[in-house]
């Protein structure tokens, strides 16, 4: 068990490739040129459009928990390679690669945090490690979180941020869906709540598993969701996709989101649904 | 068997098929006595075609998964089981053709059958949407299922699909949560589920029926996580428009890299069987392999129906709770 402790909810630029550094940036969403320091002060969103830059897995801890603070579990637990699987790299130096760059040993970071007071299992998928991509090891930790969940009688929240299930473990990365959902069956009888946040991206495998089947589903704005990648689907209608395709707004639109919630409203937005989903403290 | 319809590796078994068939020719033309020389043809041809099928490829697996004249659900349904009355509609949005179902028995044993359906010629082909299910196919397989545990049916799934379709429409109507909901719902589902995957196991287009208590493979046919196609494009970047053999040498790489075979599922302690196809693969014999099916699902069910609805839930979960190799 560790512990992740941040002073402050501002939200520190680690070594992030979707975060600027230096002193102007341009807005990957409306290209306006912006300074990092109100980007920053701005939870990392654009002030002009709310173009949402990408944040870490431990920025989202800081971001939701009392304190920043998360008791983690299950974080030294690392991927086998079941199928000693090989494409152009070795899946085990791909793993290396991704530990060393992110600093977390694989795509979700889980333990048990507080919200506004009140106990909750927490889950947060970081997509720096191979694309947020869900193999055994997202697959086990994401379910001890929802037993975590039914032992304790406690909420569930994961932030998902996913391109989907991880093809290096083949068909193990596969049942990891059939795994997750399987437990949350068991969480919808007991009538815990689930809150599920959705950010950019999120799609595919996890799209298709746990991120769709929270009692409330909310999702940053302008997040590309949805279960085929975007360039699949043009190539199987053979022309462009329509303008907005598979974003939160569009999830909204056609009634698989609750709510679309900007980044700096996320946390308050939590513990005002906690309080209706898990009753008063 | 149509020559066009032999596979590349079966060349040298089609080579003896002509040679059959020219001496068949010549014997009724000519009214000679050939049958020896005829006999001691076809036994060559079966050593080779055993000898073909023993030490097949990964990637020759997906072709026979493939195999034109495979059988599909429907022909499997027809030879297997009586009394099918099938039903219709999702009775939210649409009927999905790719996804059919409906009562039928087994014998004495009444069930509710479902399966993706391909189609055989180019108008089924894009009538049944070449296997590929909409949101509606998944929430039309749900409801059926729901019916089926109303009234006390055990459930049986054919699988064979080379994925969820991946269009707009699809997107529009929840592609994903039609397939998590299902995979959700199809744990705590209280009456008992075989899923037989009989041709394509293409990642969340199968697991979308495909979470059961038994899940078996017919020996040909393929699931993983992707499609070998699927993984070439994303990991080798090998994509339509490159060489041709190329892109078949990558594709072939993907298929091998991802271990997708039923023996290879049954190795992973994936799947609980391979169930072995006729002699040169299941298009070679629909009634054999019809046979096959049903004398393992019947056996499957009689195993299943000693289980209480909780401990085949509990059974059924405590399958896929424990999947997953993990260092710690």
């Amino acid at each position: 068990m560790e512990w992740f402790r941040k002073k402050t909810r501002d939200l520190a630029a680690g070594e992030k490739k979707d975060i600027p550094d230096g002193v102007w940036t341009k807005c990957k969403g409306c290209g306006e040129i912006i300074t990092v320091i109100s980007l920053k002060k701005n939870y990392w969103t654009c002030p002009k459009c709310d173009y949402h830059f990408r944040i870490t897995s431990a920025d989202y801890i800081n971001l939701i928990l009392d304190d920043g603070r998360l008791e983690e579990y299950d974080a030294n637990m690392t991927s086998a390679d079941p199928l000693v699987f090989r494409d152009t790299k070795r899946y085990m130096d791909r793993i290396a690669e991704a530990r060393k760059k992110t600093g977390v040993n694989d795509a979700v970071i889980c333990g048990i945090g507080k919200i506004d007071g009140r106990e909750v299992s927490f889950a947060v998928m970081e997509f720096a490690f191979i694309g947020g991509s869900m193999g055994s090891v997202v697959g086990e930790k994401v379910a001890r979180a929802i037993e975590r969940s039914l032992q304790r009688k406690i909420p569930l929240i994961i932030i998902s941020c996913s391109g989907g299930a991880r093809m290096m473990e083949g068909v193990f990365s596969l049942m990891q869906l059939a795994k997750t959902s399987a437990l949350l069956a068991r969480l919808d009888k007991m009538k815990i709540p689930f809150i599920s946040i959705l950010t950019n991206p999120t799609t595919a495998g996890v799209m298709a598993s746990y991120a769709s089947l929270g009692d409330v589903i909310i999702a940053e704005p302008q997040a590309l969701l949805g279960f085929a990648g975007p360039r699949v689907i043009a190539q199987t209608i053979g022309g462009e996709l329509p303008p907005g395709f598979q974003s939160s707004e569009f999830f909204l639109e056609h009634g698989f989101l609750d709510s679309i919630v900007h980044r700096s409203k996320m946390r308050k937005a939590v513990i005002t649904l906690l309080d209706y989903l898990a009753g008063p403290k | 068997m149509k020559e066009q319809d032999y596979l590349d590796f079966e060349r040298p078994i089609l080579e003896l098929d002509r040679k059959i068939k020219e001496m068949r020719d010549l014997a009724s033309a000519e009214n000679l006595e050939l049958s020896k020389e005829i006999e001691l043809l076809e036994r060559r041809r079966n050593r080779l075609r055993a000898e073909v099928y023993s030490k097949l490829t990964r990637w020759q697996r997906v072709q026979l998964a493939r195999h034109p004249l495979r059988p599909y659900s429907l022909d499997i349904i027809q030879l297997a089981f009586t009394d099918f009355f099938e039903l219709h509609g999702d009775r939210r949005f649409a009927d999905d053709k790719a996804m059919i179902g409906g009562f039928a028995k087994l014998d004495e044993h009444r069930v509710m059958v479902i399966g993706q359906q391909k189609g055989r010629d180019t108008k089924q082909r894009q009538y049944r949407n070449f296997g590929m299910c909409h949101p509606e196919g998944y929430r039309k397989a749900l409801r059926l299922m729901k019916v089926a545990e109303k009234f006390g049916l055990p459930i049986v799934i054919f699988i064979d699909t080379p994925g969820a379709y991946p269009g707009v429409g699809a997107e529009e109507r929840g592609q994903a949560e039609a397939i998590a909901r299902n995979i959700m719902e199809m744990a705590a589902i209280e009456v008992p589920i075989i899923c037989f995957i009989i041709g394509e196991g293409a990642s969340g287009g199968a697991l979308g029926i495909g979470v059961g208590d038994r899940v078996y493979m017919l020996e040909n046919s393929w699931y993983t996580v992707i499609s070998p196609e699927g993984c070439a494009a994303i990991l080798w970047k090998a994509e339509a428009g490159a060489d041709p053999a190329k892109l078949e040498a990558r594709r072939r790489q993907a298929a091998e890299a991802l271990k997708l075979t039923a023996s290879d599922n049954a190795a992973f302690e994936i799947i609980d069987k391979v169930v072995p196809e006729p002699p040169g693969g299941a298009h070679m014999d629909y009634e054999g392999t019809a046979r096959i099916i049903k004398g393992e699902l019947i056996q499957a069910l009689n195993e299943l129906k000693m289980l209480s609805p909780e401990e085949l839930c509990n059974k059924r979960l405590e399958k896929y709770r424990v999947i997953g190799v993990y260092n710690e």
